[in-house]
């Protein structure tokens, strides 16, 4: 256990660039971002002569009624998940690079002749890396993403604040709390839905010779293109559409957010809404989360993704360079 | 003593290349075991089998452990060092003391730091700022900090000025080693490594051809300098190696009488490269 908490260690120093400043980086950025278009609005807004702040937001929402109020609260709950989503891709990326020079660049560098000149078994070894890659990296992802997402909210009501008017109520009347543990649940969900995407890069960074990107994009891909064309040359009865999404997919892009909205029911459920207004309050919490747990799809995947983990860690143990 | 390593009919190939043939050998604890051999001799392959990093044919045990299916057990006693330059290039030294000490039940803090004081090693600089000497320090102090005891070397020194070099053996034998613990080491410089072997291996395609102790090469082997006058006598002995120097023949004998080679000229124990030159004679024809 001791042994784990140091391996997680090892990789949180050798990739703090992209596990922890990436996400903070892109978070103030996206902030800066957001104060450069207030400013720029504002400016627009001074040159066409037009006031800012006369309408008196404030007095409109203590004037609303319980439902545009709750619709308001949705909407905030919105911008936190898409702010957290911005940041959950760039953590998605820094994975899948990860993923792919976690077992390949210790062989590069020879470094890996250091890690087994100590007690370290290669199990306990990959799987440090597999927990590096769905739980730590995306638990600070998810940190810095509700970060970013409340000071977008502080921003405006800062900005608001200039004009005397106060919104904070409206802000909050979301509820951010549910929205950081919709996405605190999340992180599972996604490890496991990620599972054969981290498999399948790992087994790549763990067996190629060199440039293990080509060969992890292009082996999926290439098969893709085959049922693709033999879909097309009427020969084979596996529809196309299904090999890139359940496989080609599933190896490629499974470990970004939200990626398995689909597996839950997402899409149907969107569509079996009628109205705005139930879409804007129903559109994603909690259940949507948990949702795709019930998709036998998740199950199989993650068994293929630990398969393809084992034998990426035999590679590791047996793999002699000469 | 006891046996530290026994292999029998030890073979390795990487496809049609032999690297280990069928070779014998065994290693005692608390010696200082030399390996040398040509390049491609199967000195690497010998110590990467012993060491669980590739697979082989044939019997081989490392402390009593087989090292195919027992090596997670097996580091826990056993520390090596594969080359120069093998430690990660974005560690720094306070991470990289701080994770073997966290990882390995056998390593001393205090050993460690005592062994860095030594050397102009700062806590916060990375491996990627340090020369190669530099890397050889932090890597001997953190594996010398580590009670094992099997200790393997290959080329350690590969590449280092001869400070370096001198300082690294120096440290090897005043600070680390004791009766408790083997070093294998393997290394082209044969001539700075002599004086601290107790043993003597060569490896020649694949077999090791001598296994010896330092005293016992010292007893068998003998090097006798002849002038032009006595070297036809002294070839009819049948001499493993000839050379000339300064007008006179330097003959090395294998196993022969000490009483009729100093009847012949002057007898003295010959060095440990001399002795390979003549032992490996041919090699690359």
């Amino acid at each position: 256990m001791n042994t784990m908490k140091w391996l997680l260690k090892r990789e949180f120093w050798e990739h703090r660039g992209g596990f922890f400043w990436a996400p903070i980086i892109v978070g103030i950025v996206f902030l800066l971002l957001n104060v450069g278009g207030i400013v720029a609005t504002l400016a627009a807004a001074g040159r066409a002569h037009i006031q800012v702040g006369l309408i008196k937001f404030d007095t409109v929402l203590r004037n609303l009624d319980p439902d545009a109020l709750r619709m308001a609260g949705a909407g905030v709950d919105m911008t936190l998940y898409m702010v957290a989503g911005i940041i959950g891709i760039v953590v998605g990326f820094v994975v899948f690079f990860y993923c792919l020079g976690a077992l390949y660049d210790e062989r590069r560098d020879r470094s890996v002749l250091f890690w087994k000149s100590l007690p370290l078994s290669d199990a306990a070894t990959v799987t440090s890396k597999v927990l590096s890659a769905t739980v730590v990296a995306p638990l600070i992802g998810t940190v810095a993403g509700i970060l970013t997402g409340v000071g977008v909210l502080l921003i405006i009501a800062i900005f608001f604040a200039f004009y005397g008017q106060n919104v904070l109520g409206l802000l909050f009347s979301g509820n951010p709390l549910a929205v950081l543990l919709t996405l605190v649940a999340g992180i599972p969900v996604t490890a496991l839905w990620a599972l054969p995407t981290v498999g399948w890069l790992m087994l790549c960074s763990a067996w190629a010779r060199s440039k293990p990107f080509l060969w992890a994009v292009f082996l999926p891909v290439g098969a893709g293109l085959m049922v693709s064309w033999f879909d097309l040359m009427q020969s084979l009865t596996l529809p196309d559409v299904w090999f890139w999404e359940h496989v080609v997919a599933r190896l490629l892009f499974s470990v970004f957010p939200f990626s398995w909205l689909g597996a839950g029911g997402f899409f149907e459920k969107l569509e079996g809404m009628d109205n705005e207004q139930e879409v804007m309050l129903n559109l994603f919490g909690f259940r949507d989360v948990v949702a795709p747990l019930a998709s036998p799809e998740i199950w199989v995947g993650a068994a293929v993704g630990i398969a393809m983990l084992v034998v990426a860690t035999r590679l590791r143990r047996w793999r002699d360079d000469g | 003593m006891s046996t530290v390593i026994s292999a029998r009919k030890l073979s390795k190939r990487y496809g049609s290349t032999v690297a280990l043939n069928e070779t014998d050998f065994e290693i005692q604890s608390g010696r200082i075991v030399g390996l040398i051999g040509p390049n491609g001799a199967g000195k690497t392959t010998a110590l990467k089998a012993m060491l669980g990093l590739t697979s082989f044919e044939g019997e081989l045990t490392v402390l009593g452990r087989d090292p195919r299916t027992e090596r997670d057990a097996l580091m826990q006693d056993v520390c090596f060092i594969a080359d120069v330059a093998v430690l990660p290039r974005w560690i720094r030294v306070r991470e990289a003391v701080d994770f073997v000490e966290g990882v390995h039940p056998r390593f001393s803090r205090q050993r460690c730091l005592d062994f860095l004081s030594h050397t102009k090693l700062k806590p916060d600089m990375k491996v990627r700022q340090m020369s190669k000497g530099m890397i050889v320090q932090l890597h001997l102090a953190l594996v010398m900090a580590i009670d094992a005891k099997l200790l393997v070397l290959d080329e350690p020194t590969l590449g280092l000025d001869i400070l370096y070099r001198k300082q690294f053996y120096k440290d090897l034998l005043e600070k680390y080693f004791d009766e408790e613990k083997t070093i294998i080491v393997t290394t082209h410089q044969v001539e700075e490594v002599e004086h601290i072997l107790t043993d003597l291996m060569f490896i020649r395609d694949g077999r090791v051809v001598l296994s010896a102790t330092m005293d016992d090469v010292s007893e068998r082997f003998a090097e006798v300098m002849v002038g032009p006058d006595r070297v036809e006598a002294a070839r009819a002995l049948k001499p493993i190696d000839e050379r000339q120097v300064f007008g006179k023949s330097v003959l090395l004998f294998d196993g022969v009488d000490r009483k009729r080679l100093q009847e012949l000229g002057e007898v003295r124990a010959p060095g440990v490269a001399d002795l390979f030159v003549a032992t490996m004679k041919g090699t690359y024809a």
